[in-house]
Parts: structure tokens; C-alpha cells; sequence
């Protein structure tokens, strides 16, 4: 199976990737965190103290109103096209689960914060993700052609 | 205040993926599909997000500390290891799998699509059988 095909969206790519940054910059100067979607889910399912679960389930519970604020502001709710299969979104949700947590991060704490702080670690790991998902879609769609 | 200003910052997360496409699976493996349906948005999503964090923690970073926590916590972690790079790889690998990554699939949830709940719960079941790994092999290493 090939993939479906998707518009090129440069300008408003760019402006979504302006309001993460913003975001992290955000964080940075109220909280002094880094923020990384796995740091925020590790925290909420493996973190003890309540102080440490509030500010991240508020975090969360943002990030999915994230999608409402658009749908309210433009009438339509942004496109999620999942062009997989059930097990593949499970197999590869437990892979990634595993993979960041070994890695220490995915791509907004490695990609955005770490690569913006010019982190050696988050240039190595960011990389290293990107050639692994590269090479990970040639064997699936090119190679299996599943 | 913490509460409110976390939500906000998760929000503004939210909208900048959504917007930007990163919540959309189709859209990220046609990033990473250039001998098929390739789809370079992604590389501005990335760049415009680069280089506003990158200016901003300039100036942020410059101020003594946060405005609502006593100091900054920035990553301590200097090592470039076999963790760190097996552990990205296997990132990659589930992540070409699947379509989503943590902080594109949380604000997807937001969409009500069932897919979505489906690798959100798969991810923390990961995160959980790895921590609980880590923790119990750091609890075996000698002191």
C-alpha cells in the first residue's frame, strides 16, 4: 500500500511550528522545564508526588484542547488520517513507548528543546529517530509494501 | 497559577500541532516517504519551531530564574550511549510503524478518533513495562 496522499502546507506548517516553539519557550521562562511530551506522560504514569501529576494532567488536558480551539475558531476540525492498521498503531505505540523512554525523549524534548539548546545528546538521539523512521517507512512501504 | 499557566502552555502545544499537521499520521509517513508520496511540511513545522525555541531560551535563559519555580531544570545527562541511541532508534522504528509520535498523538486525542486512543494507550503501556524494567535494574546494579 502507498500512502495517501497529503497537500503541502508550508505556511501553515511553519506557523503550527512557531506556536510549539512558542510553547516551549513558554515552559522555559515560567517553570524552567524542558518540554517534552515524554517527560509529561512518564511523569503522569510513573510519578508520585501529586504536585509533580497536577501540572502535567493540566498540561494534557491543554494539548487535547489544542484541536477544539481550532475546530471553534475555523469551523473545521483538523484532518487525522490514520493510514495503518490496528496492530500497527498498537505494536508501533508500545515500540515508541518503550524507544523514548530508553532514549529519554522523542521529538519536541529531543527535536525542538534539546536540538534549540544545542544538546550533543538531543543532536545524536534527534537523528537518530529521523533515520530510524526514514528507513522504518522504506521497508514498509517500499520493501513489504504492506 | 502553575495549573492554569501548564494548561495554557499545553494548549498553545495543541494548536501549534494541530495547525501545523503533525496530527495528522498521513501527512508525517509522507514526510518520511520521499520514494512515495512524499510531503515536505514537516521541515518547516521543525524549522519554525527551532528557531523560535532557540531564540526564545536565549532570552529566557539569560533571566537568574523561571518566574514560578526557584531555579531552571535543565538536563544534566552528557553521555552519548548505547541507551540513547538504541532507545532513539527504537523511537524511530515504532514511529514509522505507526504514524504518531507522544507529542503529536496527545493532542490528537482531542479529535475523538478511536486510532488515537488505541496508541495512546499502547504508548503508556511502553513507557510503564520501561520504566518498570529501568527500575528494577537499577535496583539490582550495586550501590
Amino acid at each position: 500500500m502507498t500512502g495517501l496522499e497529503t497537500t503541502f502546507t508550508p505556511l501553515q506548517s511553519l506557523a503550527g511550528g512557531v506556536l510549539i516553539g512558542l510553547s516551549a519557550v513558554l515552559l522555559m521562562w515560567l517553570q524552567g522545564r524542558i518540554l517534552g511530551a515524554t517527560g509529561i506522560l512518564a511523569g503522569l504514569v510513573t510519578g508520585n508526588a501529586p504536585g509533580e501529576r497536577s501540572w502535567r494532567a493540566a498540561m494534557v488536558a491543554g494539548m487535547i484542547a489544542g484541536p477544539l480551539v481550532v475546530l471553534a475558531m475555523t469551523g473545521q476540525m483538523p484532518a487525522v488520517d490514520v493510514p495503518v492498521s490496528l496492530p500497527m498503531i498498537l505494536v508501533g505505540g508500545f515500540i515508541v513507548g518503550i524507544g523514548v523512554t530508553y532514549g529519554s525523549g522523542c521529538t519536541s524534548g529531543h527535536g525542538v528543546c534539546g536540538m534549540a539548546r544545542l544538546s550533543p545528546r538531543s543532536i545524536v538521539a534527534t537523528l537518530t529517530f529521523m533515520v530510524a523512521c526514514f528507513a522504518t517507512v522504506y521497508v514498509i512501504r517500499h520493501v513489504l509494501g504492506v | 497559577m502553575r495549573l492554569l499557566s501548564a494548561f495554557l502552555v499545553g494548549l498553545i502545544f495543541g494548536v501549534g500541532i494541530a495547525v501545523s499537521g503533525m496530527i495528522n499520521p498521513a501527512k508525517v509517513l509522507n514526510f518520511f516517504d520521499i520514494a512515495g508520496t512524499w510531503d515536505p511540511s514537516l521541515i518547516f513545522v521543525m524549522g519554525g519551531a527551532l528557531i523560535t525555541t532557540f531564540l526564545g531560551y536565549r532570552v529566557v535563559l539569560r533571566r537568574p530564574a523561571p518566574l514560578l519555580e526557584p531555579k531552571f531544570m535543565l538536563p544534566t545527562a552528557r553521555d552519548i550511549d548505547a541507551r540513547l541511541i538504541g532507545g532513539s532508534a527504537v523511537f524511530g522504528l515504532g514511529w514509522g510503524i505507526a504514524g504518531f509520535c507522544p507529542g503529536a498523538a496527545l493532542p490528537a486525542l482531542g479529535s475523538g478518533k478511536w486510532e488515537v486512543a488505541a496508541f495512546v494507550v499502547a504508548l503508556i503501556a511502553g513507557i510503564w513495562v520501561a520504566r518498570t524494567a529501568q527500575a528494577r535494574s537499577a535496583g539490582r546494579a550495586p550501590a
